[in-house]
């Protein structure tokens, strides 16, 4: 269970989050949506522990742990994973060779040993059939000339890796077309089990046609402001935020 | 958290470098100081003919008509060459009458065990033959007599200038003579010990051949020599490593190495140069000034020369090549770390002669802490070299920001048919970078290994197996707590 309390949080010495509260029991899916500049990516990476951003006030607390004590690798060893919105290229670095190192770190921390290099490679196989990915993107450099399309359903195989028990979606949707969009996203529902919570970030409904949210929450002005079921994505589409607002 | 990242560091600092010990043992060290009484000495102590004496003679009256080169882009401390010693012995102690020991002493053996180059024949690294040499002398070398059985020479090169004088007489400095740069003078009068190889005509070495270079004793200099001939048809692939303790004061290391290619023949050479470094605030480490050079004297010969460089404080070394033959083919791989306050200005020089003739530098240098690196390099196209072709890439990677990455290229084109590509490129480990490793699990100083490893695969795949492996550790390692 994820709690978020009274979150504030400054980038470049600026607030953007400003009192955010968020309880995300297991197996529950959360959306999140709102304008932009409201503080949706803000509050994404303030839970993975990114240091370009600075919290100022409140807890977040995972597992009933204290999520903002850890450090961001500690926080993925608990189980906490991003699927980044715009992932970055790491040049030279095989896909093979990160994962090899991003499961075993996990595997030290949870004090178990390394994986033998045949039984990571049978993963790695296993995986690439599960979420359907193109197995010359394993054998490639870290987002290296990757499309849009391939960078995301790249973040998914690595869910898949690392098998999260909490997953942020930053936007997955931004830059898929259609086709991409359901692929990417029966991914994720295939990796899900009952345990597993998700804070699904999106400025559109059709991404929340495949993954259906428990709970949509609108952040506006670094708050949330208003929480309703799934049928809230659709009133969104046809009316935009300002009525919410107002 | 930042406090204990800082411990962390801290703790990494001190441990990096792990071959920072010494051995205790009984060594025969010259008084310090330079003149023609000392090179005679050295000279006598290795038992020389007249033409070597007269070599060396030579060589040290024209060094000292010379002044010490400040081309540079390095802060090279005054050197006084009258507080070093120039010949430490730690076999002295064992010597039988032929002047090669008789029994390896132990601490020896040991110290080499540590380094993790056996000594002891049967249990000898496979597949690799090893000539150990510490301070001035060769202490050992493996698998001599099944190399022996194929024609194969590879002994140290005192040893050589006994057993083979007419070959070593021939080749000694017919690629890098004694005039052409002061620090090759000094070694051509003061060398001491080094490999030498010779292949024969249509032989491929079975094995890899490797000297391990280790500095021991306090205030001496290390004069390394090396030559390697390899004949018509023939095949070798050398490596070279080198370490030395942590002492306060500087140490010398300078080498020459030379390297004869003819017809159809095949050189690789590798270096991963673990030279101490010094401390993390500057002090001690060796000054490493060498002078490599490789002759493809035969038409369709090949040389490539790769170096993994992360030690030294100070690195001065251009490993060249000089492309005689009609379609020969050069190669310079090269990976530079420099960490905390060390300084290396390396690169390579590719002379065009024969038709035909090839070549390829890439060059990786990695910055960190308040190091300067600098990438040094020459492409020469003669008037004849009809057809030549280089291609030339050199990269910068840079960590922090009080660092500094530089590139110097040279090119002198005097035929129009050549075609001379140069590449450059400075890029900075970026924080996306990190996050991006730390969201999945892996904790930042394994992310900047893996990082600088991804950058440096060009080179490090050039490699010889097991050498790879060693030199992805070493990379991680000399640039732990870098980034943080």
């Amino acid at each position: 269970m994820l709690e978020i309390k009274n979150l504030h949080a400054k980038v470049d010495g600026k607030e953007i989050l400003k009192g955010v509260n968020l309880t995300i029991r297991d197996g529950e899916i959360h959306a999140l949506m709102g304008t932009n500049g409201a503080g949706k990516s803000t509050l994404s990476n303030v839970i993975v522990g990114n240091p370009k951003y600075e919290v100022t006030e409140g807890t977040i607390t995972f597992n009933g742990k204290d999520l903002l004590a850890m450090s961001p690798e500690e926080r993925s060893h608990e189980g906490v994973f991003m699927s980044f919105q715009m992932p970055v290229e790491i040049p030279g670095v095989s896909m093979t060779n990160f994962m090899r190192a991003a499961v075993n770190a996990r595997r030290e921390a949870l004090g178990q040993e390394p994986l033998k290099a045949t039984d990571f490679l049978k993963l790695i196989r296993d995986t690439q059939k599960l979420v359907d990915i193109d197995k010359k993107l394993v054998s490639r450099s870290v987002n290296e000339g990757f499309s849009g399309g391939e960078k995301k359903r790249n973040e998914i195989f690595q869910m898949a890796m690392l098998q999260p028990t909490f997953c942020i979606l930053d936007e997955t949707d931004s830059g898929l077309d259609v086709d991409a969009l359901r692929v990417v996203a029966e991914g994720f529902n295939r990796l899900r089990t009952e345990q597993t919570s998700a804070l699904v970030i999106t400025h559109y409904q059709r991404l929340l046609d495949y993954i259906r949210p428990d709970f949509i929450h609108v952040l506006l002005d670094g708050k949330i402001v208003k929480t309703a079921g799934a049928e809230l994505a659709k009133e969104i589409e046809e009316r935009g935020f300002d009525w919410i607002k107002e | 958290m930042s406090e204990n990242r800082n411990e962390y560091v801290k703790q990494v600092a001190n441990e990096q470098y792990k071959y920072g010990f010494t051995t205790d043992i009984h060594t025969e060290i010259i008084e310090k100081g330079l003149n023609e009484d000392v090179v005679r000495l050295i000279s006598q102590k290795k038992g020389e003919p007249d033409w070597l004496l007269d070599f060396r003679l030579n060589a040290f009256r024209h060094w000292t008509s010379m002044v010490q080169p400040k081309w540079g882009h390095l802060i090279l401390p005054e050197i006084d060459y009258q507080a070093i010693s120039y010949y430490a012995d730690p076999t002295s102690k064992s010597k039988s009458d032929d002047g090669k020991p008789k029994e390896i002493d132990p601490e020896l053996i040991k110290t080499f065990d540590k380094l993790g180059i056996p000594l002891e024949e049967r249990m000898a690294l496979s597949g690799t033959a090893v000539d150990a040499v510490m301070d001035s002398v060769s202490v050992k070398t493996t698998h001599t007599k099944a190399l022996e059985e194929k024609g194969i020479i590879f002994c140290s090169i005192s040893e050589a200038v006994k057993k083979y004088p007419e070959l070593v007489r021939q080749y000694l400095g017919s690629v890098v003579p004694y005039r052409d740069n002061y620090f090759a003078a000094l070694n051509s009068a003061v060398f001491s010990d080094g490999s030498f190889v010779y292949i024969p005509k249509n032989t491929r070495c079975p094995m890899e051949l490797s000297t391990y270079f280790r500095i021991n004793a306090r205030n001496i200099g290390q004069f390394e020599r090396t030559l390697i001939v390899c004949d018509d048809n023939s095949y070798v692939s050398y490596l070279e490593g080198c370490t030395a303790p942590m002492r306060d004061e500087n140490q010398l290391h300078a080498a020459i190495v030379e390297i004869v290619v003819m017809e159809n023949a095949e050189v690789k050479y590798s270096t991963v140069q673990n030279w101490y470094p010094g401390d993390a605030e500057g002090k001690g480490g060796v000054l490493n000034l060498v002078t490599k050079r490789g002759h493809l004297r035969g038409n369709n010969s090949k040389l490539s020369w790769t170096q993994v460089e992360t030690g030294s404080a100070i690195t001065w070394k251009y490993p060249s090549c000089v492309l005689s033959g009609d379609n020969s083919q050069a190669e310079f791989y090269s990976v530079a770390v420099t960490n905390n306050y060390q300084q290396a200005d390396t690169g390579t020089k590719m002379i065009h002669i024969g038709k035909n003739t090839k070549s390829t530098i890439i060059s990786k240098g990695i910055s960190a802490g308040r190091s300067q690196n600098s990438y040094r390099g020459l492409v020469k196209i003669g008037a004849k070299a009809e057809g030549a072709r280089n291609y030339s890439s050199c990269d910068s990677l840079l960590l922090g920001s009080h660092c500094g990455a530089h590139t110097f290229p040279y090119i002198d084109c005097h035929n129009n048919s050549a075609i001379v590509e140069h590449e450059a490129t400075t890029s900075k480990i970026s924080e996306d970078q990190l996050f991006y490793c730390n969201q999945r699990g892996i904790p930042t100083e394994e992310a900047v290994g893996l990082i600088v490893n991804g950058y440096a695969k060009d080179v490090i795949n050039k490699l010889p197996m097991e050498f790879a492996v060693e030199a992805q550790k070493l990379l991680s390692v000399s640039l732990e707590g870098t980034v943080g």
